[in-house]
């Protein structure tokens, strides 16, 4: 297939995805209710992680979702929600003008930012200027405190109603509520709408710097060299602020293979755990520990959405620690009893690896484990021993393995 | 720094009774009674303060040190408690102060605020200014004020006010208006007068480090947990031991990157913290409200009380205030949450007899435009709060108010007084240090009269 299919193949997906494995439940084997259940929304995402058939397409859903932080606790909505991250699913290779357009005017992303309450004569800032700021230009870039005001103004007229039976829905335009005046916004004059908004930001000469950076910076770990940024930066604008060749070009790129690995975000880092061990949705408690490991789905902690350079700590690795143990926690239950007597040391060893499809791990993880394997079988060799301490040094490798560079770094 | 130190972050060989005399040395209280070569026996050099960090069940985040954790630990004992700590509490969002001391005797103040603007009946009077008038949910910092125990910096900014969350939020963190310091201006005062094996002497009352503490050369800490700290093993003993040996041993291996670096220094914390259980036991409320600001500033007084080596230490304080919408009642909650909980902590300090060491700085990245928008809110503005609390505060109000009749060229708050200048004025007056190599220009900025 060569490099350049095996990347196609994850950038070029085609028909709808195909989720195959066990269906999500709860620990009651009940079906999970994702637009409805609280904590179900992460479960939901986290299933079509692990069983999807397109993994690029739920981890580019995750950058967008990051990228364009929605608040899930302010929008107070589940659905809004998840069609929210369809529409990343939907829109994360074509034109980002097309997907930054979309979110622009998406109930979850109206609420989050009061952009349903921004209206004629009584405008609210909020989107205009984290659209600038966080989506599309970066901070002090490109953009005037006037910017800010004239782009609130262009925004005006979005809002919706509200019903104590189906609480809020029916986000429309609404022409009466736009301000149809004149606005300058990056000096150029006009009487910009919402659909105006997002394409001044996006031929802002600023722009396209920012999205290559930021979307660089997702895959590989150091800012890509001036030359680099460059080419990326002349092919995102000749092809009309396409995703997809960005992506591309990212990917075959000899820093993505290179650069030092990163680490997984705690949702990724969990579904490649469960992914590897063929293990669906089967508990609720993921929920809970995606969050003390720093990852909430549809909760980012703010507008700017997380911060992927600290994703360890000692409460976050904690974390990591007690979903390693409880992703293996069915597997080790089933390990045989009585346990092979005659399993050697690397034997064991191997097949901890194998029980997690095989990540390569670093030597020293490698002679650690090694060495760990050999300490617990001279501690059976001593008078008083238990009878079965290979099955319970199967259980610690595959804990060990668990946390080790090869799971844990990407 | 000497040679044990040099020794410590380099290689395994260093022992515990090496780091006492460094420690404690650095602590300048002398060398404790241990003779070079002699064997640590147990218990050596546990000095009451370390039983009794075990004792008070802390688990830290710890930053910006390769040193182990037995090393820090003896840090910490070695440490003498300050009688000046710091306590900084962030506002997250950028606070109306217009609600805060509302200017009810402002002529502009109503047409500013139609729906927004409080009436003077139902506010709490504000003795150093009569325009201004306390948010009646903020009866309990009026009350401090009444005492002299607040002084209020009722415009504070900076010239060329940037109206972003992020970049405003880093300016007052990093104590400089320019963006990309690594450091907080808090750090860098634990960098010039702190020691190299005490975490807690900056400690975040969070799980995350907060900016204003972090620091280039010496360790800070954040509360990674409180109430025990564990980690469930698939094997029982006696493999479960030589489990978390090997854990720990795998946070030893060398990294070739700075990912990998993270997973390394975070397994060996992880696993040493793993070994350093219990849980402070509180009973009843202590006087304080039931809200997670509340709950840690409790913390910090119990940890003060115990005369544990903090010397600043932040927070965020109680919800969002960020109100674009629906401002009112968000506004009203959290304001409330804030001063109760401000108010039980100073109290609780007080009855202590503690309440002479500790001063609480209360910020907010930027203020909120004087002219309401069309949501019931305020968007960004400029000027904003500042608040010094204490027992040890001036109690006058510094700067003045500006009035609304000469707004900024935005339509925004002029500020009065600039928070660089009240970071100077922290440091001379409460730290009895220089600002010079901590805030940059310092000379520049005039210092307000923050403590008497």
């Amino acid at each position: 297939m060569g490099l350049r299919g095996a990347v196609h193949s994850l950038t070029r997906p085609t028909g709808k995805a195909r989720l195959s494995g066990p269906t999500p439940v709860d620990q009651n084997g009940l079906a999970i209710a994702p637009a409805d259940a609280a904590g179900h929304d992460h479960l939901w995402w986290l299933d079509r992680m692990v069983r999807s058939d397109q993994q690029l397409v739920e981890r580019m859903a995750l950058i967008f979702h990051d990228w364009f932080a929605t608040l899930g606790p302010k929008v107070a909505n589940q659905r809004l929600m998840l069609d929210q991250s369809n529409l990343f699913r939907g829109n994360c290779f074509g034109s980002f003008l097309t997907l930054f357009t979309r979110v622009t005017v998406n109930p979850a992303m109206l609420i989050t930012l009061d952009g349903q309450k921004n209206r004629r004569g009584r405008p609210n800032e909020n989107y205009a200027r984290e659209m600038m700021e966080l989506f599309s230009l970066g901070a002090r870039r490109g953009y005037t405190e006037g910017d800010v005001r004239q782009m609130a103004r262009a925004l005006t007229g979005w809002t919706n109603r509200y019903s104590d039976q189906l609480g809020v829905y029916d986000f429309h335009f609404e022409p009466k509520l736009h301000d149809f005046g004149r606005k300058v916004v990056f000096g150029k004059a006009g009487k910009w709408g919402w659909r105006d908004a997002p394409r001044l930001c996006v031929q802002n000469p600023k722009h396209p710097s920012f999205f290559v950076k930021k979307l660089w910076s997702y895959f590989v770990s150091r800012p890509p060299k001036k030359a680099t940024r460059q080419r990326l930066e002349r092919i995102y604008r000749k092809s009309g602020w396409k995703i997809r060749p960005v992506v591309e070009a990212i990917l075959l790129s000899p820093e993505f293979y290179e650069d030092d690995p990163m680490v997984k975000p705690p949702a990724v880092y969990l579904a490649s755990m469960l992914r590897a061990r063929r293990r669906g949705i089967d508990t609720t408690a993921w929920v809970r520990l995606c969050e003390r490991a720093g990852q909430r789905l549809f909760n980012p902690p703010d507008v700017a959405g997380w911060d992927d350079s600290h994703w360890l700590d000692t409460a976050r690795m904690q974390a990591r620690w007690e979903m390693t143990n409880a992703v293996i926690r069915p597997a080790v239950a089933a390990l045989a009893r009585p346990y092979p007597p005659t399993e050697t040391t690397g034997v064991a060893v191997e097949k901890a690896i194998a029980s997690w499809n095989n990540p390569d791990l670093e030597q020293g993880e490698l002679d650690e484990m090694a060495d760990f394997a050999e300490r617990t079988a001279a501690l059976a060799n001593q008078p008083g021993e238990y009878s079965n301490f290979r099955r319970l040094r199967q259980a610690g490798l595959q804990q060990l393995v668990g946390v080790s560079s090869g799971m844990v770094m990407m | 720094m000497s040679g044990p130190f040099r020794k410590a972050c380099g290689c395994g060989e260093f022992t515990r009774s090496q780091m006492l005399h460094a420690a404690a040395a650095e602590a300048g209280k002398g060398l404790p009674q241990i003779e070079s070569g002699m064997p640590e026996p147990a218990g050596t050099g546990l000095t009451r303060r370390s039983l009794l960090l075990r004792g008070a069940g802390l688990a830290l985040a710890v930053y910006g040190t390769k040193l182990a954790l037995p090393a820090l630990d003896q840090g910490i004992a070695a440490a003498p408690a300050p009688d000046r700590v710091l306590v900084s509490v962030f506002l997250d969002g950028g606070l109306d102060v217009m609600s805060l001391l509302a200017p009810t005797g402002d002529p502009r103040y109503r047409k500013l605020r139609p729906n927004l603007a409080l009436k003077a009946s139902e506010t709490l009077p504000f003795s150093e200014d009569q325009r201004l008038r306390w948010h009646p949910a903020a009866a309990n910092l009026a009350q401090l004020h009444r005492e002299g125990k607040v002084t209020v910096f009722p415009a504070m900014g900076y010239s060329g006010p940037d109206q972003s969350h992020f970049t405003s939020r880093h300016f007052y963190e990093i104590g400089e208006v320019k963006v990309g310091a690594g450091t907080g201006w808090l750090g860098r005062y634990l960098d010039v007068t702190g020691t190299p094996d005490n975490p807690m002497q900056g400690l975040s009352l969070e799980k995350a480090l907060s900016p204003t503490l972090a620091t280039a050369t010496n360790p800070v800490a954040a509360l990674s947990s409180v109430g025990g700290y564990e980690l469930s093993s698939p094997a029982g003993e006696p493999v479960k031991a030589e489990l978390f040996n090997s854990f720990e041993r795998m946070g030893a291996l060398p990294a070739a990157s700075a990912g990998l670096r993270q997973l390394r220094d975070a397994t060996t914390q992880t696993a040493q913290l793993r070994r350093e259980l219990p849980a402070l036991e509180t009973t009843g409320d202590g006087g304080y409200p039931g809200s997670p600001m509340a709950a840690r500033l409790r913390l910090l007084t119990e940890y003060l009380d115990l005369g544990l080596p903090i010397r600043v230490a932040s927070l965020t304080g109680s919800g969002g205030y960020d109100t674009h919408a629906g401002q009112a009642p968000t506004l009203k909650g959290n304001i409330q949450s804030t001063s109760d909980a401000i108010f039980a902590f100073q109290r609780d300090l007080e009855r202590r007899g503690i309440a002479d060491r500790v001063l609480i700085h209360v910020w907010s990245e930027f203020g909120r435009r004087p002219a309401e928008n069309g949501s019931a809110g305020t968007d960004h503005g400029a000027a904003g709060i500042g608040l010094v609390i204490g027992s040890r505060a001036s109690g006058k109000m510094a700067g003045e108010f500006p009035g609304l009749d000469r707004l900024d060229r935005l339509g925004n708050l002029r500020h009065t007084s600039d928070f660089r200048g009240l970071y100077c004025g922290l440091l001379e007056q409460w730290f009895d240090q220089d600002p010079e190599p901590i805030v940059p220009g310092a000379s520049a900025f005039k210092r307000p009269q923050v403590v008497w």
